[in-house]
C-alpha cells in the first residue's frame, strides 16, 4: 500500500516536472510522427514485393506495428529513463542517497523517474492497433481482449525485468552507457512478428530477451493466434525473470561499497 | 600541412589506445548495430524465398552479402553524433576546445579515424560467424575491393561533414532531437540502410539522388556486392568527393555565423 503511495507521489511529481516544458510536447509528437512514419513505410515497402510476411498479411503485422510502438512508450516513459539514472549513479557512486531510503531499494530506483511526454507513443500505438482491428474487420471477444491485456502486461513485466538485470551488471562492468544501444537494437526486432526470424534467433528472442512476449505474443493474442498454453508459459516466464532480477540486484547491492558521495 | 599529419597520427594513436581498452564496451555497441541489418535481412529473405529465391533481382545470397557488409560499412560510418555537438555546446564543452590551436572538427575526425582500427578489428569475428550462418554470395574483383577502402572512408567523411553540420544547429537552438531524427529517418530510407536502393520505387531513387545518404550505405555496399562497372565506380567516389566539398564548405559557414553566438563559461 504504502509503495503504491510513493510510487504515485513519485508519478505526481514526474507529470508536474514534464508540464512545465510544454514546448517539449509538439516535439515529441513530431518525433513519434517521424517514428510512425518509417515504420508505415517499411511496412508499405514489404507489401509492395509480397501479399503475406511468414504467414502474416498487411493489417495483422500493422497489429503487431502497434503493439510494438505502445509497448515502446512503455519502455521509454517509465522503464528505461529509472535504468538511465540508476547506471549514472553506480557509476557515479551517488546510489548510497537511495539505499538509505527507508523502503525498498528496488522499488525505489523503479519508480523514480517518469517522462510524461513520451506516453504519445502509447496513444500512437492504440491508434494503429486500432486501425489494424478495423482493417482486419474481425471482432474482438472478451476473452480475446482480455488474453491481449495480461498478454501485454506480462511482456512489460518481463521487459522491466530484463532492463533491470542488464543494468544490475554496472555494479560489476561500471560503463555500461552502450547497453542502451543494445537493448534499442534487441527491441527494435520486435516489430516484425518473432515467427519469421530463423530459430537461434527466435530463441534468443523469446527467452534471452523478452521482446516475443513484449509484442509478439499479444498481438497473437489480437489476431487469434495465441494458445493458453503461451500465455501460462508467458506467467511462468515473467515470474522466472522477475526472481532472478530480484536475485541479481541483491548480490549487486551486496558487493556495492558506494564511492563516498 | 605537417603539423596536422602530425596532430592526426597522435590522436588517431590515442584513440586506439584508449578504445582497446573498452572492448566489451565495444561490443555492446557493435552487436546492437549488428541487430539492426539483421532484422532487414531476414525480412527481405522471408520475402524472397516466398518468391522463389528472390525479390527485386537480390537472391537471398545478395541479401545476405548486402546486410553483412553493411555491418562493415557501419562501423565506418560512426561518427561524432550531432547529439554530442548539442552535448558540447549546451553543457559548454565547446570552450576547452576553443583554446587549443586547431579547429574542433580536427579532433573529432582524427579520433573517430583511429578508433576505425579498432572497430574494424573487433567486428572481423562477428563478420565471420554472420558469414557462417548467412551465407553470403558475392564475388568482387580486385578493382572493386580497392575501390571499396577508398568509398569506405569517402562514406565516413561524407556522413562526418554532415552530422557536423546538423549537430552545429545546437548553436541557435537546443531542441534539436525532432530535427535529428527527421534526418535520421531520411538516412534510413534514402540512403540504403533499409533496403537496398534498386528495391525502392523510382521515384524514391530519383528523390535519393539529390541527397547526400546513399554515399554513406548504398553506394560503398554496392561497389562490393553489386556488379558496377569501372565508370560507375569512378563516379561514384566523385560525387562522394562532391559531397564532402559540400559539406566542408557547409560547416565552415555555420561555423563562422554560429560560432559568434555561442557564449559559454567552463568547461
Amino acid at each position: 500500500m504504502r509503495t503504491i503511495k510513493l510510487a504515485w507521489n513519485y508519478l505526481r511529481i514526474g507529470i508536474a516536472n514534464e508540464l512545465q516544458y510544454r514546448v517539449n510536447f509538439f516535439i515529441q509528437l513530431l518525433q513519434s510522427f517521424i517514428a510512425l512514419a518509417t515504420g508505415l513505410i517499411s511496412l508499405w515497402l514489404v507489401f509492395s514485393h509480397t501479399t503475406q510476411l511468414g504467414g502474416w498479411n498487411q493489417p495483422e503485422l500493422l497489429a503487431v506495428m502497434g503493439v510494438f510502438i505502445m509497448m515502446g512508450g512503455v519502455i521509454q516513459s517509465a522503464i528505461q529513463p529509472n535504468m538511465q539514472r540508476l547506471m549514472d549513479e553506480i557509476q557515479d557512486g551517488t546510489l548510497d542517497y537511495a539505499l538509505t531510503k527507508p523502503v525498498d531499494g528496488q522499488v525505489l530506483i523503479s519508480i523514480r523517474e517518469f517522462r510524461f511526454w513520451q506516453t504519445t507513443d502509447i496513444v500512437v500505438g492504440m491508434v494503429v492497433l486500432v486501425v489494424a482491428v478495423l482493417q482486419m474487420q474481425m471482432s474482438i471477444g472478451i476473452w480475446q481482449a482480455l488474453a491481449f491485456a495480461v498478454a501485454l502486461l506480462l511482456g512489460g513485466v518481463m521487459i522491466y525485468a530484463f532492463w533491470l538485470m542488464l543494468t544490475t551488471t554496472a555494479f560489476w562492468l561500471i560503463r555500461i552507457w552502450e547497453l542502451v544501444n543494445l537493448f534499442q537494437g534487441l527491441y527494435a526486432a520486435g516489430r516484425w512478428p518473432v515467427t519469421i526470424y530463423p530459430a537461434w534467433l527466435r530463441l534468443g528472442l523469446t527467452f534471452l530477451v523478452p521482446v516475443a512476449f513484449a509484442v509478439t505474443v499479444p498481438a497473437q493474442a489480437l489476431t487469434n493466434r495465441l494458445t493458453p498454453v503461451t500465455l501460462v508459459e508467458a506467467f511462468g516466464l515473467a515470474v522466472l525473470l522477475l526472481a532472478l532480477s530480484r536475485f541479481i540486484w541483491r548480490l549487486g547491492v551486496h558487493g556495492y561499497s558506494g564511492a563516498s558521495a | 600541412m605537417k603539423h596536422y599529419l602530425g596532430y592526426y597520427l597522435s590522436n588517431m594513436r590515442i584513440a586506439i589506445l584508449g578504445q582497446i581498452q573498452y572492448r566489451a564496451q565495444n561490443y555492446f555497441y557493435m552487436v546492437g548495430t549488428i541487430l539492426e541489418p539483421t532484422v532487414y535481412l531476414v525480412v527481405w529473405s522471408t520475402i524472397a524465398n516466398s518468391q522463389g529465391g528472390s525479390v527485386g533481382g537480390y537472391t537471398t545470397g545478395a541479401l545476405a552479402a548486402y546486410y553483412i557488409v553493411w555491418t562493415l560499412v557501419r562501423q565506418m560510418n560512426v561518427v561524432f553524433t550531432p547529439y554530442g555537438w548539442e552535448g558540447r555546446i549546451q553543457r559548454g564543452q565547446l570552450s576547452g576546445e576553443l583554446l587549443r590551436p586547431v579547429h574542433p572538427i580536427h579532433s573529432d575526425i582524427s579520433y573517430f579515424a583511429g578508433w576505425k582500427f579498432v572497430q574494424i578489428f573487433l567486428w572481423l569475428p562477428l563478420g565471420a560467424v554472420l558469414a557462417l550462418i548467412f551465407k553470403p554470395v558475392l564475388h568482387p574483383t580486385w578493382f572493386q575491393v580497392v575501390a571499396f577502402f577508398f568509398a569506405i572512408w569517402g562514406a565516413f567523411l561524407v556522413r562526418t561533414m554532415l552530422y557536423a553540420s546538423l549537430g552545429m544547429i545546437s548553436f541557435w537552438t537546443t531542441r534539436v532531437g525532432a530535427i535529428f531524427e527527421l534526418v535520421f529517418a531520411l538516412e534510413l530510407i534514402l540512403g540504403g540502410r533499409l533496403v537496398p536502393m534498386t528495391l525502392m520505387p523510382d521515384w524514391v531513387q530519383h528523390v535519393a539522388a539529390v541527397f547526400p545518404f546513399q554515399w554513406t550505405f548504398y553506394f560503398p555496399i554496392n561497389t562490393l556486392v553489386g556488379n558496377p562497372g569501372v565508370s560507375e565506380i569512378l563516379s561514384g567516389l566523385g560525387m562522394q568527393v562532391l559531397w564532402i566539398a559540400i559539406g566542408i564548405v557547409f560547416v565552415n559557414i555555420i561555423w563562422h555565423f554560429g560560432i559568434r553566438r555561442f557564449s559559454s563559461v567552463g568547461n
